[in-house]
């Protein structure tokens, strides 16, 4: 979605060099990787080995939702969940470049991906979670209605099972294809949260490069512990926007997760290959919680099913 | 709500929306409440102008408002920053919400706002987390809540007070996943194709009601700003109706109530969305009577 990346391109020390050169298109895509802050050219297979971190500057390249998932669980402990659910277009939402349901085949395509979001349960260094990833990707992961049912879904079961829940995003914020379907996405989602904060789980979010809008402004951002990952630009309007309307000049590092942290947003900023060690610490800890656990399946889970499948909402296990 | 062929276009609604003569939030609790008390300040930085709250009397009944303010005129539309809340803004509301709890007031907020303010200062001030945390604080509220799109529905930024048990929006009111300007740059690049992007967008309160995303349409006899005090009153008949039917469903001072009242809100946001799964497309559908679950 070029308009969405254009939206969030790096401006100051982060700006990608002579991006537009017309030398990128020579490079065979699958071998060559251009890091957007240092320019340097790096082989993608070390780039792989490397957690898609720049190994001359440091500089965290953004990862698909797989390679993250790849990066963060133990090899082969992760399952996925509602991976048949696929959205689709149901404003008959049509743009500049045509309808939105064209728009999705082709990004479906092309991303390889049904949805912005995959979703599942998986082990880090033997510890079972919830995990909910965002790809950026599809549709600059925006927030739409497949998005927040998979998410919500994955949240009632980390809540069902008594896991953890890792939520890793990257967005554009809610998918204004889908209208305020998408909006109401921000309620659903964070209304799950309150839910599952109430049983005494813990939420931990990951908060990747970019991350902005309607999933900033709601289920990213009430976690128990937020992390970012170095450089990470993380805002609720875009840059573009805010200088535009406000006429103003972006201070140096503006929306970086070094300025949230700064600021008094987020918990950490962790480096990738750090993360891990530091999400264990986190389950540890949090599971280790003196409230006991409620005893399960008394009141809600018989009551809520009761109205959820009367609004014809069941959802599977 | 049917929609006629004379009905005014999406566009035209969004020009009705933000007409500068449409009853404010404040013009809606002059007239619907007595004793209003404004709160002021978020105890932690400053007092937004552009969100009021407090307390008032409906039908001798303390309830706890929360509103968007746009002003009357330029002088206080600065002042109020033309209805577009900062992080202060939202953490005043959060902080009146856990009030409303402590006391058992029911909870009625005023959507009027273009959007959340996009600033530098909001964003050094965690604009997304003050929105973020009054969206939870709604979506686990103890008492029961009623919201109301008066004007505009600007976004998160009219959402953080929108998780309410039962959405109501006057007939010409918008509400939005972003402004159809916005839209527009971003996806025709082009600021001045609004119009069409309001269209597909599905902002209007009778399209909006089709998909489950608020439970009433409230009849404005005329435009509102022709005739205020007839949007207000017809305002003020609905909302006594739906927060009296959910105060007799979960009385704030029963304790046990207020896992009901839970359950059932988050039923209510739960359900909305769109998809396909195994080939079956599954809307959210509005509940069976829109306007008479609140014994759900």
């Amino acid at each position: 979605m070029p308009a969405m990346r254009e939206f969030f391109h790096r401006r100051g020390k982060f700006r990608p060099q002579a991006a537009d050169d017309g030398a990128d298109h020579q490079i065979p895509e699958d071998l060559w990787v251009k890091c957007p802050s240092c320019g340097d050219l790096l082989y993608s297979k070390e780039l792989d080995h490397n957690a898609h971190v720049c190994p001359k500057c440091g500089h965290h390249l953004r990862m698909r939702a797989r390679q993250r998932i790849a990066h963060l669980a133990d090899a082969g402990s992760f399952r996925e969940w509602d991976a048949g659910l696929r959205p689709h277009d149901p404003l008959g939402f049509v743009d500049g470049t045509g309808p939105y349901a064209a728009k999705l085949e082709a990004t479906q395509r092309k991303s390889g991906e049904p949805e912005a979001l995959v979703s599942g349960q998986a082990t880090i260094d033997g510890r079972p979670l919830t995990i909910a990833v965002a790809d950026f990707d599809f549709l600059g992961a925006s927030m739409g209605s497949v998005f927040g049912e998979k998410l919500v879904r994955a949240i009632e079961r980390a809540g069902e099972r008594r896991l953890p829940l890792l939520t890793v995003s990257a967005s554009g914020g809610a998918r204004m294809h889908e209208g305020m379907l998408s909006l109401m996405q921000m309620a659903k989602t964070v209304a799950a949260l309150d839910r599952l904060g109430r049983a005494g789980l813990p939420h931990l979010a990951l908060l990747t490069d970019p991350c902005y809008g309607g999933v900033t402004a709601s289920y990213a951002t009430v976690a128990d512990a937020i992390v970012a990952e170095p450089g990470a630009l993380i805002g609720f309007a875009g840059p573009r926007v805010i200088e535009q309307i406000t006429k103003q000049k972006l201070p140096e590092g503006f929306q970086t997760a070094e300025f949230l942290i700064e600021h008094g947003m987020i918990d950490r900023i962790c480096p990738r290959d750090e993360l891990r060690g530091l999400l264990v610490s986190l389950v540890d800890h949090y599971t280790r919680g003196n409230r006991r656990p409620e005893p399960p399946d008394e009141r809600p889970a018989a009551a809520l099913t009761a109205v959820l499948v009367g609004a014809g909402a069941g959802a599977a296990g | 709500m049917t929609e006629t062929a004379a009905s005014p276009t999406a566009w035209e609604r969004v020009k009705l929306a933000r007409h500068p003569e449409r009853p404010h939030a404040l013009d809606y609790l002059a007239e619907l409440t007595t004793d209003f008390v404004e709160l002021h300040g978020d105890r932690a930085f400053g007092d937004d102008r552009a969100l009021v709250g407090g307390l008032a009397c409906l039908d001798g009944r303390t309830v706890m408002v929360l509103g968007h303010q746009k002003g009357e005129n330029t002088k206080e539309n600065i002042a109020r920053n033309f209805g577009m809340a900062r992080p202060e803004g939202y953490r005043k509301a959060e902080r009146l919400l856990r009030q409303a709890e402590k006391f058992g007031f029911p909870v009625v907020t005023l959507i009027d706002t273009p959007g959340a303010e996009p600033g530098i200062g909001s964003e050094e001030r965690g604009q997304a987390t003050a929105i973020a945390e009054s969206l939870l604080r709604m979506a686990g509220l103890a008492v029961p809540s009623v919201a109301v799109v008066i004007g505009e529905g600007g976004s998160g930024g009219a959402l953080a007070i929108g998780v309410a048990d039962r959405v109501l929006m006057l007939e010409n009111a918008v509400y939005a996943v972003a402004s159809p300007e916005a839209c527009a740059a971003i996806l025709w690049k082009d600021a001045a194709r609004a119009p069409e992007a309001a269209e597909t967008m599905r902002i209007t309160a009778a399209e909006l009601h089709r998909f489950g995303v608020i439970d009433e349409v409230v009849p404005e006899p005329a435009p509102a700003h022709e005739q205020p005090k007839a949007a207000i009153r017809a305002t003020g008949d609905a909302l006594r109706r739906h927060l009296g039917a959910l105060l007799a469903a979960y009385p704030p001072d029963d304790p046990a109530a207020v896992e009901r009242l839970r359950d059932a809100r988050y039923a209510k946001f739960r359900r909305i969305g769109s998809w396909r799964d195994a080939g079956e497309v599954r809307l959210g559908l509005p509940s069976q009577n829109g306007s008479g679950s609140a014994t759900g």
